[in-house]
């Protein structure tokens, strides 16, 4: 409640946000009124009492398929987002305690992903791959754990040179110690901000490949997706796919207004001290 | 990637007497080489990754259904028979010639087809710029010269919402309401090759819009961090302690160290811009590159998928190292060394 | 009034703060300041970090930096009040009649131009003279400050010329327009002691020959003796004592002014017997990678339970000895010997028991302590990595442990971030003594703290190896420290051992050439020293 308070007005909006998608995510199946992919009425009615949000290209309930569509999509992003981070965290991290030739094979490598957009990666990566989730969401994973990988090395590098360290590195300290005692705590606060961070784009890139076609498959319901099966209603004024769109960016907005306030709190707390 | 500032200089290589009397020129070179060599690696992880991943592709070209014997004499129509680095060098080696391969798809060449939708990727990207690269720097040194005060708050407000936009929400969202309901854009955005200028540029104006607004937030508030990281240097302070003015302090101080941050922002961008611009084709059905391996991707045809892989990657690494060789030449420390 | 330079009044500065989680507040850092300075006259302002010094010394030429707020009082500069004068009227004088001179000149700078064009910039551009005219002056003040090459100085970029010229340069800068007053902002403090004889002096003798007055700031009062008339001591924002520099020097009439010109006590007799060798060090050579060879052949002694003091300059290679002594930089030649054994040159080959008996402090308490650990952890870590010990007994110890080092337990819970910085120093200790050690490598653990509250730390040190026997390896660079705590003494220079031996041996004549130049750069609490060593160092320039 304390930091409730202590927050601007745009961070509450960004939690409020981020409240109610994960809200009906979690809750899709007790309050959606529809089923995911029941059929109930004509093709892209509009909005009435009984579908709020009107009828999509098959005449299904647009908003059943939104709160649907949130789980997989809040969900898959997630999963990728906490694998990338983890993996991504834990190799910089070891990069920089290690330094030497780990360092420079691991740095170099992820030099190397870094260096091929990432979606033309993932587009060439998932056309030679089976269209499965779980091979999504390690793709996506490993692609963005090389973003990590970057920031975390330049924490990590900033922390590992500080006389503490060295001096549990004098006591004799194993490595496990060093990275999740030592540094892990300190370099939490700007973790946190990119996390969200990544995870917005998580949520954009999924969108992204789902809108492609080489995302989520239907008949699941995702956001992208819903897009990509809606578009062709734009050209005839229905805006049906502007719905999911605007919810994928409600979400990425609400997490990055949230993201901003912490960049700026952890950097007020670096800049606070001058010669005064 | 971008890292000028981080990696060491350049030892003396074999010609030490030349490179240690020109380590700007070695360190250029430097990049350069890196440049290819990543180049390099690229076009061998492109090549291998599909190589080493399962499946036959000879298998899927044709379908479950196939005979073995169908199976067999795809692959060597495919030429899938010989060993993977003869037929990676024989690939490589028609890369260099400008040759790509021919579609499985279609049996086309694929080097015609790049050959025709690149220019028209490069167009829109180029367009998409013109536009958006003075609009971002302008922005951004509007948003620092108003700093935490009102203007600076809402651009930062409205910047940060532009970045959560998917492409695609804002695309749908212009196609609606200026080429449907209000009529005064075109709607698919089609060229063809003997089309007139104004016409192709009149064709171009939403996706260009589209990824004008995708890529200006971004860049406004890289350019924006950039000023104000040069703006809190201890040599600003002396030049306001000097009684200097604003302008002054701005145009001789801030602005020769400003130079090589946001030419490495604008060259990020850009690299941002082409790859963004796959989304952007798909939306607006605009003949580009990015529609031709999305389109390869979805039916696997492997020729295409790797020949677009390399463009867009060859495209996204010479911005990135064009990028570095102008931050090393801004830098005034590099340019005149010890 | 008429004869007043500068004439402030009642001076409140006002800043706000951020403490992370709470609500901004604001806070007073001067609080109602007030002192003059006639033309031509030097006015020392010292005191500790955040006393406000620098502060008031920018608010002279009506600046606040960062979020620094003038809110109360007023500064007559010839008469006019220029906290209530115009912004572009300020702007008129700053460059031309009021300079300034930071502490980081390398930082001040800016590196994309010329030091010629920087340093004539605002003499020209406020209109004071024609661009010729000020170069002339330029290469004239250059020739005054002993800047190598005169000529063709000018034509060089910041990162070409070393910190000492960096300094001198900054001083030409501020010197060009001809000003009524400059402020030195600790413009000395950055260097080495040799090198900050040559660059204050260089300071005085142009300050003399152009006439112009000074505030002069710094923590050092043995420096702001040798060039000011009249010093004001400041702590916490306040004015302490104020008059004459021969007053202040020589009668102080306040406790803390009084504590502050003490010339530091000795604090320890040498001891006699120096034969048992605890750690012996023997033709060790060094490098970083594999071109940079940083010590050459260098060889010494620590008996047990007594202090070895390694004294040199930045670059002298007493820290990188440290290093190889823990094993953080293993030799590349040569033999380190403890407690009859040889250690290993690499860290990660060495057995625990080693680790445990050989301990450090830092420099920087700061980081030298993980910001997330409370007091607990910190000492509480040794005691359960080395002794196995949790639960009741290991608080039992931590809380022990606390009472050596004079706090506390109610410091048990505690996040470094809520401690002083004397406080933060004597919990490093505090860690370094859980490990119950036969060594203490202590790396400059003083030099970053106020001088009261180093001298505690050194009072501190001094009663915990009676107690409890144990050997320091003192690095420092500030002869007085080593004068009150040393019984041997090894001098270092450009990696290589220049003198070593007991403390009354080391400090007495015959001298070496560098031992000679250090002991006659080390500023003495004393009027006119500045001039007396300056002379001997001609005459013995002319001898030779």
């Amino acid at each position: 409640m304390q930091m409730i308070k202590a927050m601007p007005w745009s961070a509450r909006i960004g939690l409020l946000g981020v409240f109610i998608f994960l809200f009906s995510a979690v809750f899709a199946d007790v309050l959606a009124p529809y089923g995911e992919r029941e059929i109930v009425g004509d093709v892209w009615e509009p909005s009435s009492a009984k579908y709020l949000m009107g009828t999509d290209n098959l005449g299904r309930d647009l908003l059943s398929r939104m709160m649907y569509g949130a789980q997989t999509t809040i969900f898959i992003s997630a999963a990728a987002s906490v694998l990338s981070f983890s993996l991504g965290i834990f190799l910089s991290f070891l990069a920089a305690v290690m330094r030497g030739w780990t360092d420079q094979v691991l740095s170099r490598l992820n030099d190397l992903m870094m260096a091929i957009p990432t979606l033309i990666f993932a587009l060439v990566v998932l056309a030679a791959l089976p269209q499965e989730l779980w091979i999504l969401v390690l793709v996506m994973a490993l692609i963005d754990s090389t973003r990590v990988f970057r920031l975390g090395r330049a924490v990590a590098v900033d922390i590992v040179v500080m006389d503490y360290v060295e001096a549990a590195r004098l006591r004799g300290e194993g490595r496990m110690w060093i990275i999740f005692r030592e540094i892990l705590p300190n370099a939490l606060s700007p973790l946190l901000a990119e996390f969200g961070l990544r995870f917005a784009f998580a949520v954009l890139f999924l969108s992204s490949l789902s809108f492609l076609g080489l995302g989520i498959q239907p008949p699941e319901a995702d956001w992208g997706g819903m897009v990509k099966d809606n578009k062709d209603g734009i050209i005839f004024g229905v805006p049906a796919a502007l719905i999911p769109g605007g919810a994928i960016a409600a979400l990425a907005i609400s997490v990055n207004l949230i993201v901003d306030w912490l960049l700026n709190r952890t950097s007020s707390l670096k800049g606070g001290r001058g010669d005064v | 990637m971008s890292n000028a500032n981080t990696s060491p200089p350049a030892g003396p290589g074999p010609a030490g007497g030349f490179f240690s009397s020109n380590p700007l020129l070695a360190l250029i070179l430097q990049r350069i080489l890196l440049g290819f060599v990543l180049l390099l690696a690229i076009s061998a992880l492109l090549f291998m990754g599909i190589e080493f991943l399962p499946g036959d592709f000879a298998q899927s070209y044709l379908g479950q259904s196939a005979t073995p014997e169908a199976v067999a004499n795809i692959r060597k129509e495919l030429g899938l028979n010989a060993p993977v680095h003869e037929r990676y060098l024989s690939w490589l080696g028609g890369v260099l010639q400008g040759d790509f391969g021919t579609s499985w798809a279609n049996k086309a060449s694929v080097s015609e087809q790049i050959g025709k939708r690149l220019g028209n990727t490069l167009f829109l990207a180029f367009w998409a710029a013109v536009v958006s690269v003075p609009l971002a720097i302008g922005l951004g040194m509007i948003a620092v010269h108003y700093r935490n005060r009102f203007i600076d708050r809402l651009i930062n407000v409205v910047s940060l919402g532009a970045i959560s936009l998917p492409e695609f929400f804002t695309g749908y969202l212009l196609i609606l309401f200026f080429a449907v309901n209000w009529g005064v854009a075109v709607f698919p955005s089609t060229v063809f090759a003997d089309m007139a200028f104004t016409d192709r540029l009149a064709a171009i104006v939403l996706p260009c819009a589209t990824l004008v607004l995708v890529v200006l937030a971004h860049m406004m508030r890289m350019t924006r961090a950039a000023i104000l990281n040069i703006m809190s240097s201890a040599y600003i302070e002396t030049a306001e302690l000097k009684g200097l003015d604003a302008f002054r302090i701005i145009a001789k101080h801030a602005a020769p160290n400003a130079i090589a941050p946001i030419i490495n922002v604008v060259a990020l961008n850009l690299a941002y811009l082409v790859v963004g611009v796959v989304v952007v084709e798909v939306i607006f059905v605009y003949p580009g590159m990015g529609q031709y391996l999305v389109d390869a991707v979805t039916i696997r045809d492997m020729p295409v998928v790797q020949a677009c892989g390399l463009v867009f990657a060859a495209v996204y690494i010479i911005l990135n190292m064009i990028a570095d060789v102008l931050g090393i030449l801004a830098n005034p420390r590099l340019r005149h060394p010890k | 009034m008429s004869d007043k330079l500068l004439n402030v009044k009642n001076l409140r500065i006002e800043a706000t703060v951020y403490p992370p989680g709470e609500t901004p507040k604001d806070i007073v850092i001067v609080h109602g300041v007030s002192f003059t300075l006639e033309k031509g006259k030097v006015l020392g302002l010292i005191g500790e970090s955040g006393a406000g010094k620098s502060t008031i010394g920018l608010a002279s030429m009506a600046y606040g930096r960062g979020g620094c707020r003038i809110t109360g009082g007023t500064a007559h500069f010839n008469g006019e009040d220029i906290l209530a004068s115009s912004k572009s009227r300020v702007r008129g004088l700053r460059g031309s009649k009021i300079c300034y001179v930071a502490q980081s000149a390398a930082a001040a700078f800016n590196p994309a131009h010329r030091l010629g064009d920087q340093i004539v910039e605002a003499t020209v551009l406020h209109g004071v003279s024609s661009r010729a005219e000020a170069m002339e002056r330029a290469d004239h003040l250059f020739d005054i400050l002993g800047l190598p090459n005169p000529k063709e100085f000018g034509q060089r970029y910041p990162h070409q010329v070393s910190g000492g010229q960096l300094q001198r340069a900054m001083t030409a800068m501020a010197l060009c327009s001809q000003p009524d007053l400059i402020v030195f902002d600790e413009p000395t403090t950055a260097l080495d002691v040799t090198t900050q004889i040559d660059v204050l002096a260089a300071i005085k003798h142009a300050i003399e020959e152009t006439g112009t007055a000074a505030l002069y700031i710094t923590h050092d009062l043995a420096v702001v003796a040798q060039v000011s008339d009249d010093i004001m001591v400041l702590r916490h924002g306040k004015t302490i004592e104020y008059g004459p520099v021969a007053q202040i020097i020589e009668t102080p009439q306040e406790e803390y002014t009084r504590e502050l010109v003490s010339v530091r006590s000795n604090i320890k007799s040498e001891a006699e017997d120096q034969s048992k060798p605890l750690l012996t060090i023997e033709n060790i050579d060094a490098a970083y990678g594999n071109s940079l060879q940083v010590l050459f052949d260098v060889s010494f002694h620590l008996p047990k339970g007594q202090t070895l003091a390694v004294v040199g300059e930045s670059g002298s290679g007493k820290s990188t000895t440290a290093r190889v002594i823990t094993g953080l930089l293993p030799q590349r030649s040569g033999r380190v010997t403890f407690d009859g054994r040889d250690l290993a040159p690499k860290l990660a080959d060495r057995p625990r028991e080693d680790l445990r008996d050989l301990q450090m402090i830092y420099q920087m308490a700061d980081v030298a302590m993980n910001p997330r650990h409370t007091v607990r952890d910190i000492i509480g870590r040794p005691l359960s990595f080395y002794f196995g010990l949790r639960g009741r007994e290991k608080e039992k110890r931590v809380i022990e442990l606390l009472d050596q080092i004079e706090m506390g337990e109610s410091f048990i819970d505690r996040y470094p971030a809520e401690l002083s910085g004397g406080q933060k120093q004597r919990v490093c200790i505090a860690r370094s003594l859980a490990a119950d050690p036969k060594l203490i490598i202590c790396d400059e653990p003083t030099s970053a703290l106020d001088p009261l509250v180093a001298e505690d730390i050194l009072k501190l040190l001094m009663s915990l190896q009676k107690e409890t026997q144990v050997s320091y390896l003192f690095i420092t660079h500030d002869i007085a420290t080593v004068r009150a705590i040393a019984d041997s003494i090894a001098v270092m220079y450009q990696g290589r051992l220049v003198r070593f031996g007991p403390k009354s041996q080391v400090l007495s004549p015959p001298f070496d050439d560098y031992t000679d130049l250090l002991l006659k750069s080390v500023p003495e609490m004393e009027l006119g020293w500045l001039e007396k060593a300056l002379s001997d160092r001609k005459m013995e320039a002319a001898g030779n």
